[in-house]
């Protein structure tokens, strides 16, 4: 792992499988990274290629017919010291203390992660009474305190209102407001704005920016949109059929990827430089229960050779420059990629 | 029947030559909402879409974007009969005819629906489980006694080539396939009826970046092939401007601004539409970060005096809050049909002297 300095979360080679009736999937096929204090680290990829999976293997939520099968999953906590989060039982009161506490997750869909039954401010309450020792009182001023900070223009009265009163946006605040509750040292974001219009998407993208700059604090984001990880990431990690193919630091993966895959999605956005038909992947991505030999992508990929890269074991991740790796067979000798001519979007 | 005169603000008349596909004036769609108690009084009504109107022309692609709550899926939906509008007038050219679909019952209206097609964003709830692909595709050609045995099975399995699938998976179900698969189904079962006008909700929007590639290619090919005219109603800006030949930009229920999309991009006149655009995140690690827009979506259910937008503009002055904008032609009114001028409904276009121009 290139990451320097002190780490606050570091994962090393991560498996995860789920059982099922072609046989054991592995959603999650040895993945390892760090992340740095103050930093974020964006969890790029498709439907099914894990990067959910990862991030729910952070809060050991992971349930049957799903299992981490080895790994580590080491949290560096100012607060609880050293702690590998696979290695706690179910019932570790360290478990308790991680989960919604030092480690918080934003989810995609704010209406199913809210109860539909309960006032909003009893749910926030109820987060900061779990992780702190507080009055009623002052967990409700507590709570009126980060529904504010998080831009809610009445929290009085928001306090009182069931979710399915208040719109998309102001319930992704509430999420947030109650992942913050527990005053997390890092914290899980898996899609959080992909459900929001873009006016509120820019609104959501800044308070997760207010956390990590004001609070120090470490941010997982897991999306599929190389917009908002071009505003956020200070790191990329793009993952496809449960491995990371390129790692890199935001401005390399998004100037020079080397990694056809990543090449691939970049080259399927829509822009400006890219009129007439888009350049995109060709095929599929395969299920999880048939990952094609050698490297995983060679069906896919315009510069796979017969022999080289269809078979024997996944390519392993490479340096191609400082602080950025890519796996592939071929990362030294394809092309250079580069954005068309006139990169100016506008 | 000829088509009624031209709407009163769309600058020029079209060129007498040109008709446009669909001519939709003053659609309004308004819900009553429910009483909440014996002492609340009459509640009111939600403008889901109140006095749109627009030309749509034989062979372009006309994006309706906005926020949720905008009204773009209810006025694309008032177009396709799929809901009944309260008020206006959707003119439709077929067969030679016009027809205004607002007003045609139910009965009049079947024969005219293989014309019109609609292709749903979910593709996993829009495809019926308990069905083969091969009787979701050819279902349509049933329902109106179009094609039956091996004329049917043909046209299935042709329509299933074109658009990207082998005509042996018509016995196998939707849930074994990807969701691009799926939406490649859902827009076979939309052609298969060889429409005119194809109304795309949110086609790609669930679809993951590459897979979204391809259906975008694939929704450009068969527009070619097929001569379609799409309604392409979406809140990514990016798939629009790379889709869509003009643009129709929806707040509050009602139309803020209309352009070609290279001059809404380029000009975005509206403060709304200047606000979505610089909402919208860029894969460029050297632009600033985005800029959100202060406040919530008006709520059409309540909506603000004057202009809607008003509370959340930047560039508001006295008159906003006191008299609603209509849209209008602004610079270069341009000529008619495609090509026709810039419209937009904002105080700070307008001519005379109320405010800063």
């Amino acid at each position: 792992m290139m990451t320097d300095g002190q780490l606050l979360l570091s994962v090393e080679d991560l498996r995860v499988h789920f059982a099922s009736e072609h046989g054991e999937l592995p959603a999650v096929a040895g993945v390892s990274f760090g992340i740095r204090p103050g930093k974020v680290l964006a969890l790029v990829g498709e439907s099914g290629c894990g990067k959910s999976v990862t991030g729910y293997s952070i809060l050991r939520l992971i349930q049957a017919p799903g299992r981490i099968v080895s790994g580590r999953i080491v949290l560096h906590s100012r607060r609880l010291g050293e702690v590998d989060l696979t290695a706690l039982s179910d019932t570790d009161d360290r478990l308790y203390r991680v989960r919604g506490g030092l480690v918080s997750m934003v989810f995609q869909e704010p209406m199913s992660a809210l109860s539909p039954v309960h006032r909003l401010g009893d749910q926030i309450t109820e987060a900061i009474r779990l992780h702190r020792t507080v009055t009623p009182a002052e967990a409700r001023g507590l709570a009126l305190d980060l529904l504010r900070r998080v831009g809610v223009p009445a929290p009085e009265r928001l306090f009182e209102q069931y979710p399915h009163e208040v719109s998309g946006g102001m319930r992704q605040r509430v999420i947030i407001a109650t992942a913050l509750g527990g005053n997390p040292e890092l914290l899980v974001a898996d899609e959080p704005t992909t459900a929001l219009d873009v006016t509120t998407q820019a609104q959501i993208l800044e308070l997760i920016k207010a956390f990590q700059r004001g609070a120090g604090g470490a941010v997982l984001l897991i999306t599929h949109d190389f917009g908002v990880v071009a505003q956020m990431a200070d790191e990329v990690a793009v993952m496809y059929l449960g491995r990371i193919v390129e790692y890199g630091r935001v401005a390399d993966i998004l100037r020079r990827p080397r990694h056809p895959y990543t090449q691939g999605l970049l080259n399927s956005l829509p822009s400006l430089n890219r009129p007439g038909r888009l350049a995109a992947i060709p095929g599929v991505v395969p299920s999880l229960a048939a990952i094609p030999a050698g490297c995983a992508f060679h069906p896919r990929c315009p510069h796979a050779r017969p022999g080289r890269c269809d078979g024997g074991s996944p390519p392993a991740p490479g340096l191609v420059e400082p602080h950025h790796e890519a796996a592939c067979h071929r990362a030294e000798e394809i092309p250079p990629w580069t954005p068309a001519a006139g990169e100016a979007v506008d | 029947m000829a088509f009624p005169p031209s709407l009163p603000d769309s600058g020029r008349p079209p060129e007498p030559t040109a008709q446009p596909l669909l001519r939709v004036q003053g659609l309004s769609k308004h819900f009553p909402l429910g009483r909440r108690g014996l002492l609340r009084g009459p509640a009111g009504v939600v403008r889901a879409v109140d006095d749109v109107s627009f030309d749509l022309w034989p062979g372009e692609t006309l994006g309706l974007v906005g926020e949720s709550g905008s009204g773009k899926t209810t006025t694309a939906r008032c177009i396709l009969r799929a809901v009944a509008p309260t008020a206006g007038q959707v003119w439709f050219r077929t067969d030679g005819r016009t027809v205004d679909l607002a007003r045609l019952s139910a009965r009049a209206l079947k024969p005219l629906r293989p014309a019109m097609q609609l292709i749903f964003q979910d593709p996993y709830s829009s495809l019926n489980p308990r069905m083969t692909v091969g009787q979701i595709v050819g279902e349509p050609l049933v329902i109106h006694r179009l094609a039956r045995g091996a004329e049917l099975d043909d046209r299935v399995a042709e329509m299933l080539l074109r658009i990207g699938l082998k005509p042996e998976h018509r016995g196998r179900y939707p849930q074994a396939f990807s969701g691009g698969q799926r939406q490649r189904i859902g827009i076979a079962r939309a052609l298969i009826m060889r429409p005119s006008l194809v109304v795309a909700d949110e086609a790609v929007s669930a679809l993951d970046v590459s897979v979204q590639a391809q259906v975008l290619n694939l929704l450009k090919d068969l527009q070619q092939e097929f001569a379609l005219t799409y309604i392409f109603v979406a809140h990514n800006l990016d798939v629009v401007r790379h889709l869509c030949n003009r643009v129709a930009v929806m707040y509050a229920g009602r139309l803020v601004e209309l352009a070609a999309t290279s001059a809404l991009f380029a000009d975005p006149k509206h403060p709304y539409t200047r606000a979505l655009h610089a909402a919208v995140p860029r894969a460029d690690p050297d632009r600033p970060m985005v800029a959100g827009l202060a406040g919530e979506a008006a709520d059409p259910g309540h909506l603000p005096p004057g202009c809607a937008f008003h509370p959340r503009c930047p560039a508001r002055f006295a008159l906003c809050p006191q008299v609603r904008p209509e849209l209008k032609v602004v610079g270069d009114g341009g000529a008619g049909g495609p090509e026709a001028g810039h419209q937009v409904a904002c105080h700070l276009y307008e001519t005379a002297d109320s405010g800063p121009a």
